[in-house]
């Protein structure tokens, strides 16, 4: 019985074929509106996942200058009221850190031979290796003796070692800095991008060697602070406040001449509002899916009415209550179920385009796909069953009368 | 397969308005009987042909087909009884547009549950008998007017029922295309079958046995003929 149900719906569908596709367009629309966009949503919310996490685990960062409400900084990294001594002080009073690497950052040109590139050279120790996760492809880092005896090395980032060097081995080499030589000794694997943007476009050296030889500063721009997990983050977080408020003497009413950013908080804001975004870029793609459905109905309920005297006709020649209701709840769930399966082949091929063209990260999830198709099914059926119902229970007489 | 009609009334209630389409009929109809209902327009003979038909139930009386209370009936068994003890055939044809004459043959023996091969070599066998096994892949509004009707007997015999029943049968048809309806319904009297039909003229109910006149909802007169 079930299966003369389908071909009776089929050839009901069949009879009003632009109709038929008319609605499913409704449901294609939908299902594809709702697999792109939790594919946009996701790529985002992965992107800046990777992003923030390429900067270090558990990591903390203390720059010069106030933090105002919105959380930015205001001339960051300008005033000039960190220095070493902080680091010192944060490494040796408070608890819960693995690593702290001060730094200093500017950019120059860099020259080997005829090549010369723009880029960020980073002063700091060798603490920061464990901190940024970086890795060395080739050599070594430079050594804590390096930092103290401000010798002249340098570690390449990646991009920096590929458009020096072209392919030959940089290990060894000398090249110059704002015109002072450095002896290259290592080479960084590469790390990609991260919030702060290409991180293999830079060049490390000893911290003592780019304050004095290269800069000529005392103070620094930066301190890296590795918690030993996110458990003490917070608490960690509150102690180095606390500490360089004391060492800065800053009175109660003062506000911080510093900040301290938590890149775990960072990283649970982000997550956060990248799913609200996925959310209800969902919400709104499944609003058009309802919309769909609705479409679904007010075509079957046409349809029932349109064939009001077939159904009498089918009625008188004994087809029974659950004949009639499967004839139109099928073509219901046949709309829906054909629509949803397009539908998911048109958000697939949509979020393809769109990373494409757009060239924004998307991530097809695999969940979108079947809860947007277990969705479509439900559509058709929830939007099926009235007017399915509504024709089964005609009255074989009153439906034969119908003109 | 004997037909028992006690007292059946049926009230209409149109708004405030009660038509008493059947006003207390009380009738019997033996197995392999020809009857012709006669009467005039808005008598109740086609309120009498469906409830006869197990199309509706009366409003009050009792109907008793082959020994069994048809009021007591719900609606998909009374969808069982239409589909295998009755063959239903109608003024205006009621065949299934978009659909071939055989597919349309066919379509009682769906409900029936029977298997498509031996449907459709079935309605093929059955439209035979009516004389139109040339036209079955036409569709309905390829045919003339007497040859949708032999479509429309040829569907109300498919599952071999023992009554059919024809409302006005004739009644859209010319003089030669009823006399061809109604030798196929003679014929099929012959068989043994339980005829039943509504018409407006004589020389149609000549054919019948058997002649109930309605008026007003009630039977008027009940003539035998003697042939
Ligand atoms: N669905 C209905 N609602 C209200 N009144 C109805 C309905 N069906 C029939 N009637 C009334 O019942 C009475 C009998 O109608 P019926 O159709 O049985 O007459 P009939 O004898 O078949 O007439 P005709 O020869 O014109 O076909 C009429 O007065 C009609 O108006
Ligand atoms: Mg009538």
């Amino acid at each position: 019985m079930f299966s003369e149900s389908i071909s009776i719906a089929l050839a009901g569908l069949k009879a009003n074929k632009l109709r038929a596709m008319l609605t499913m367009l409704g449901i294609i629309i939908g299902v594809g509106a709702v697999i792109a966009m939790v594919s946009i949503g996701m790529g985002v919310k992965d992107k800046v996942a990777t992003s923030i996490a390429g900067l270090g685990s558990n990591l903390l960062v203390v720059t010069p200058g106030a933090s105002n409400a919105g959380g930015s900084r205001q001339a960051a990294g300008s005033s000039i009221t960190l220095n070493e001594k902080d680091a010192l002080a944060i490494t040796q009073e408070i608890a819960g850190i693995n690593l702290v690497a001060p730094a200093v950052t500017r950019s120059y040109q860099v020259v080997f031979g005829n090549q010369n590139w723009t880029t960020s050279i980073q002063g700091t120790t060798p603490d920061i290796q464990g901190i940024r996760d970086y890795n060395i492809e080739e050599g070594s880092f430079f050594t804590n003796q390096d930092v103290e005896t401000r010798a002249r090395v340098a570690v390449l980032g990646k991009t920096v070692a590929e458009n020096l060097f072209n392919g030959g081995t940089p290990i060894g080499q000398t090249i110059r800095i704002n015109n002072a030589p450095f002896r290259v000794v290592g080479v960084l694997e590469a790390k990609g991008e991260s919030a702060g943007g290409n991180q293999d476009d830079t060049v490390i050296i000893p911290l003592k060697t780019a304050q004095e030889r290269l800069m000529g500063i005392t103070y620094i721009q930066n301190i890296n602070v590795q918690a030993t997990g996110t458990d003490v983050i917070y608490q960690v977080q509150d102690d180095i406040t606390t500490l360089l408020r004391a060492r800065h003497k800053l009175t109660a009413t003062t506000p911080d001449d510093f900040t301290v950013r938590n890149m775990v908080a960072i990283m649970a804001a982000a997550d956060e509002t990248t799913s609200m975004i996925t959310s209800l870029l969902a919400v709104v793609a499944g609003l058009s899916l309802l919309v769909g459905g609705i479409g679904i109905m007010n075509i079957m309920l046409v349809s029932v009415t349109e064939r009001t005297r077939e159904i009498g006709i089918r009625k008188a020649l004994g087809a029974r209550y659950q004949n009639i209701l499967l004839q139109f709840l099928i073509e219901a769930i046949v709309i829906s179920v054909t629509g949803g399966v397009l539908g998911i082949a048109l958000g697939i091929g949509a979020s393809y385009g769109i990373s494409s063209i757009a060239g924004w990260k998307t991530v097809i999830s695999s969940l979108a796909i079947v809860a947007a198709f277990a969705f479509s099914v439900f559509i058709g059926l929830f939007f099926g069953i009235y007017p399915a119902r509504k024709a089964a229970l005609l009255d074989p007489i009153e439906a034969l009368r119908y003109e | 397969m004997s037909i028992l009609l006690s007292e059946v009334t049926k009230v209409y209630q149109l708004g405030g308005e009660r038509v008493n389409a059947l006003a207390g009929i009380t009738l019997s109809i033996s197995p392999g009987e020809f009857t012709a209902i006669m009467g005039p327009s808005g008598s109740g003979k086609s309120t009498l042909m469906n409830i006869l038909g197990c199309l509706d139930r009366p409003t009050t009386g009792s109907y008793m087909l082959d020994g069994q209370e048809v009021a007591t009936l719900n609606d998909d068994q009374l969808a069982i009884t239409r589909n295998k003890k009755i063959g239903f055939v109608f003024q205006s044809f009621n065949l299934l547009p978009r659909m071939s004459t055989l597919q349309n043959v066919a379509l009682p023996m769906v409900y029936a549950g029977v298997e498509k091969k031996e449907r459709l070599a079935r309605a093929e066998q059955v439209l035979a008998m009516v004389g139109l096994e040339s036209r079955m892949n036409h569709q309905p509004n390829e045919l003339s007017g007497g040859q949708r009707q032999r479509v429309a007997i040829a569907r109300a015999l498919v599952n071999d029922p023992t009554i059919i029943m024809a409302d006005e049968p004739t009644g859209n048809l010319d003089t030669k295309s009823g006399d061809e309806v109604m030798n196929i319904f003679s014929e099929l009297n012959s068989q043994g079958r339980t005829i039943i039909l509504v018409t407006h003229e004589p020389d149609i109910a000549e054919y019948a046995g058997r002649v109930v006149y309605v008026r007003d909802g009630l039977i008027e007169r009940d003539e035998w003929k003697v042939r």
